[in-house]
């Protein structure tokens, strides 16, 4: 039986006390690493909020110094006013930072370290000592990304996306060694991202308790596993064109660059390739912890279990088949459109599965609205949103109109922030009490959550607005065009909003830091949970388990007629259930 | 165009700009009722399920035909987008679209710049009777004109809201994108690809005449330059 098979330097570890280095520094706790995780991507989450800040006021108040901005350099915004390349360093480097070092890592790196030796009945990691230098790579890469800021050229300015030519050559961008940074950044995050995935794959198959069959684990641990496939099948991809792209510029390969017979489309087909199943690492981990929650918040089983299962395969599948949908207007044959298209649409069915689902599953419930709940709940608000704002770009006539338009950026943030965001809102306050074995305030929970989802809603939904008006995005000054000068008022309210949410997040902050001191003491089990992680103490000690657990039954057995209770943990044996079969879970 | 909450489309000036505007409306409308299902259902869900002392929550683990409901609807209602989507694509993207007798136009962009050179009185491009204007489009109303382009250094975007055209140009490429005008008038080019330190300030401008004025106003352009 794998869950026999403990690693060894985990079981040697427990022998005795570890040195404060090795327990929390260079350390092999899945717990402690997912911790570090959570603190180094909650960084970046500001960083790059405040860089959102600062392309917000340019656009909400273009005659307006930024306040206390006199501080930054000439070479940045002389006087507090933004300079054209500057704001396109901004603009890349917000994307940059969310999608690769704030939300793919709270999802993937936090939850996917933390949730899954723990719901599965695993002392750690498969490779406890890989996961540490997951870890202790993606340390370097963020340090490499953050100092594009400091060198002559700046940050890089292309765009998160990073279109060649305009990334390959210095002489059209400005941009001489941040561009080389951000290129080298990404590939060393992407070992980091292979090392984890490596790692999550190996675990869920090997070391399930006995009686965790694949139908009884959790869609959260369901859908990190499947994110972990997709990493591992995206990353790679990312980091070949990387590297090619830095010997474009470093070497003069040329791969991207037509003037030396490249082919810049090329580019856009492999970051694509990889851009695209990017797209769903950041969304699927957010809808397992939230099928989760609301089962939790419902008291009842998760609605259709086999169908959320069979959609998150279905929409990671279609994830690799729809990249071109980035490039209808790019110049790839046309004739390849309505292959994208159909592929594209038909995430629609899947998605809307999910949806529904989430909506069975609190229909007839007993509905607890605790603070992980409410942002769950909203998860599904404003996921819908973002998926129905993506069937106006899946059809590539009306993607003409509004491709590179703030529609489409309204669409990514009502996917990456009102989908992702409120999800990692949701498994961090469900999750702390066993993270720190603290509670987080419920009050000041509340207050966030409600500005939160307040505020996200006044920044982002006046973008289709925009967008529907034909408003580009990454553009410095919309005022330059006739036809885009009514939209300043939209421009200024949505600055308003964003200045608010970005605001909000203080709340967020404070609640999360006294919390983790003088927060109230939290019991094993707060939310009267089914899952394995909630049967150990707050926070679990090292190597989880006292003795290995054995699983009785399926995930999300809420309100049960078996028991008073309305709640009967995995772990629980009612007596008449019998023992897991004699080789239950060995993958 | 004051309204927050206003998801119109500005109004379109060329022969497909309806065609698109239909699909973008269809689209409006049926993820507008499956927005006001699911939001609604939630927060209906949330005060009529909401936990109160001595009700507990129905144990049940979901219903086949729910389910089977909600992902037919969704399938059929989005092929039958995708099949519309792409008949109208066709029409307008399709390498074979470009309409016989077009007017044509070669177009050469650079940072930050855009270069149209005008087939002349002769209506024939690559002749000496040439000219070329820096960021001006003159395009006759009522015949379709299609635009040969070609970018110098880094993709560019042709974007022209109110034709509803956009076409990415990308070096080493040759691209053509065509429209018909159906009014006179001026109409802003935007460049909607991130170009550069000078993105922002890309634009162009197309001025739309009659068919007659337009005749007149290219007799009285001299020949500047034979296309690049």
């Amino acid at each position: 039986m794998a869950t026999t098979a403990l690693p060894q330097e985990a079981a040697h570890a427990e022998a005795h006390e570890l040195p404060f280095i090795r327990k929390y520094i260079f350390s092999t706790d899945h717990k402690i690493i997912g911790i570090q995780f959570l603190l180094m991507s909650l960084a970046f989450l500001g960083i790059g909020g405040f860089a959102a800040m600062l392309i917000r006021w340019q656009l909400g108040f273009p005659d307006v110094a930024i306040p206390g901005a006199t501080i930054l350099p000439e070479t940045m915004a002389p006087g507090g006013y933004l300079l054209p390349e500057f704001y396109n360093s901004l603009v890349t480097m917000h994307g940059t930072l969310m999608v690769f070092f704030a939300v793919m890592p709270l999802l993937v790196g936090v939850f996917g370290n933390f949730l899954i030796p723990l719901k599965i009945g695993a002392p750690d990691m498969a490779f406890p000592r890989l996961n540490m230098w997951s870890f202790w790579i993606a340390v370097p890469a963020g340090v490499l990304m953050l100092s594009g800021f400091f060198v002559e050229g700046g940050a890089a300015g292309a765009g998160w996306t990073s279109y060649a030519p305009l990334s390959a050559n210095s002489e059209y961008s400005g941009v001489f060694l941040g561009q080389q940074l951000w290129l080298l950044s990404l590939a060393v995050l992407g070992l980091s991202s292979i090392l984890g995935a490596t790692n999550y794959i190996t675990t869920v198959v090997n070391l399930r308790a006995p009686g965790m069959t694949w139908f009884r684990l959790p869609l959260s641990i369901w859908a990190l596993f499947i994110t972990a496939i997709l990493v591992l099948l995206a990353i790679p991809i990312l980091s070949g064109a990387a590297i090619m792209l830095f010997f474009d510029q470093t070497i003069g390969t040329h791969f991207f660059d037509a003037t030396g017979g490249g082919q810049p489309l090329l580019w856009q087909h492999l970051f694509w390739y990889f851009g695209h199943p990017e797209v769903y690492i950041l969304i699927l981990p957010g809808m397992g912890m939230v099928s989760d929650i609301i089962a939790n918040g419902s008291r009842k089983p998760v609605f259709g279990y086999h169908s959320m299962v069979y959609a998150l395969i279905a929409i990671a599948f279609l994830g690799w088949i729809v990249w071109g949908h980035h490039m209808f207007q790019s110049g790839m044959n046309p004739t390849l459109g309505m292959g994208f298209m159909i592929s594209t649409m038909l995430i629609a069915v899947p998605s809307a599965i999910k949806t529904f689902n989430w909506m069975g599953t609190m229909w007839r419930g007993s509905i607890r609205f605790h603070v992980p709940m409410l942002h769950a709940i909203t998860f599904v608000a404003m996921f819908v949103i973002g998926g129905l704002s993506g069937i106006f770009m899946a059809s590539a006539p009306v993607d003409i109109f509004i491709h590179d338009t703030y529609f489409i950026v309204a669409h990514l943030h009502y996917v990456l922030f009102g989908g992702s965001l409120f999800a990692i809102f949701a498994a961090v306050t469900y999750w702390y009490p066993k993270m720190f074995g603290r509670m987080m305030d419920p009050f000041w929970g509340k207050v966030h959550w409600a500005i939160t989802a307040v505020a996200f809603n006044v920044t982002f939904f006046p973008m289709h607005v925009l967008g529907a008006q034909g408003h580009m995005r990454r553009i410095y000054d919309p005022n330059q065009y006739e036809f885009l000068q009514p939209l300043q008022g939209t421009n200024t309210l949505i600055t308003i909003g964003a200045l608010v949410l970005f605001g909000a997040q203080f709340i967020f902050m404070g609640n999360f830091v006294i919390s983790w001191f003088k927060g109230r003491k939290a019991p094993d089990n707060p939310w009267d949970d089914n899952g394995v992680e909630w049967t150990v103490h707050s926070p679990p000690p090292h190597l989880n388990f006292a003795e290995t657990p054995v699983i009785y039954r399926a995930a999300y057995e809420y309100s049960s007629p078996l028991v008073e209770e309305d709640y009967l943990p995995q772990t629980r044996n009612l007596g008449s259930d019998s023992g897991p079969a004699a080789k239950p879970a060995a993958g | 165009m004051g309204s927050f909450l206003d998801w119109f489309l500005p109004p379109g000036a060329s022969t497909f700009a309806a065609d698109i505007d239909r699909i973008y409306y269809a689209v409006l409308i049926i993820t507008g009722i499956a927005f006001v299902i699911v939001e609604a259902g939630l927060v209906w869900f949330a005060i009529k399920y909401r936990a109160r002392p001595g009700r507990k929550a129905t144990y049940t683990h979901g219903s086949m035909r729910a389910e089977m409901i909600w992902t037919a609807i969704p399938a059929v209602s989005v092929v039958a987008l995708g099949i519309w989507s792409g008949t109208v694509w066709n029409n307008i993207k399709a390498r074979d679209s470009i309409p016989e007798g077009a007017l044509e136009y070669a177009v050469m962009v650079s940072q930050f710049e855009w270069m149209f050179t005008y087939a002349g009185r002769d209506g024939e491009i690559g002749t000496a009777d040439d000219f070329t204007l820096r960021n001006q489009l003159h395009v006759p109303v009522g015949r379709a004109v299609v635009l040969r382009l070609q970018s110098e250094d880094v993709i560019h975007s042709l974007f022209i809201p109110a034709f509803r055209v956009k076409q990415d140009i990308v070096p080493g490429m040759h691209m053509a994108v065509w429209f018909e005008a159906t009014q006179t008038g001026r109409f802003e080019i935007a460049c909607a690809e991130l170009c550069g330190n000078g993105h922002t300030t890309m634009g162009a401008m197309t001025t739309v005449h009659s068919t007659a004025e337009f005749d007149e106003w290219v007799a009285s352009r001299p020949a500047t330059t034979a296309l690049r």
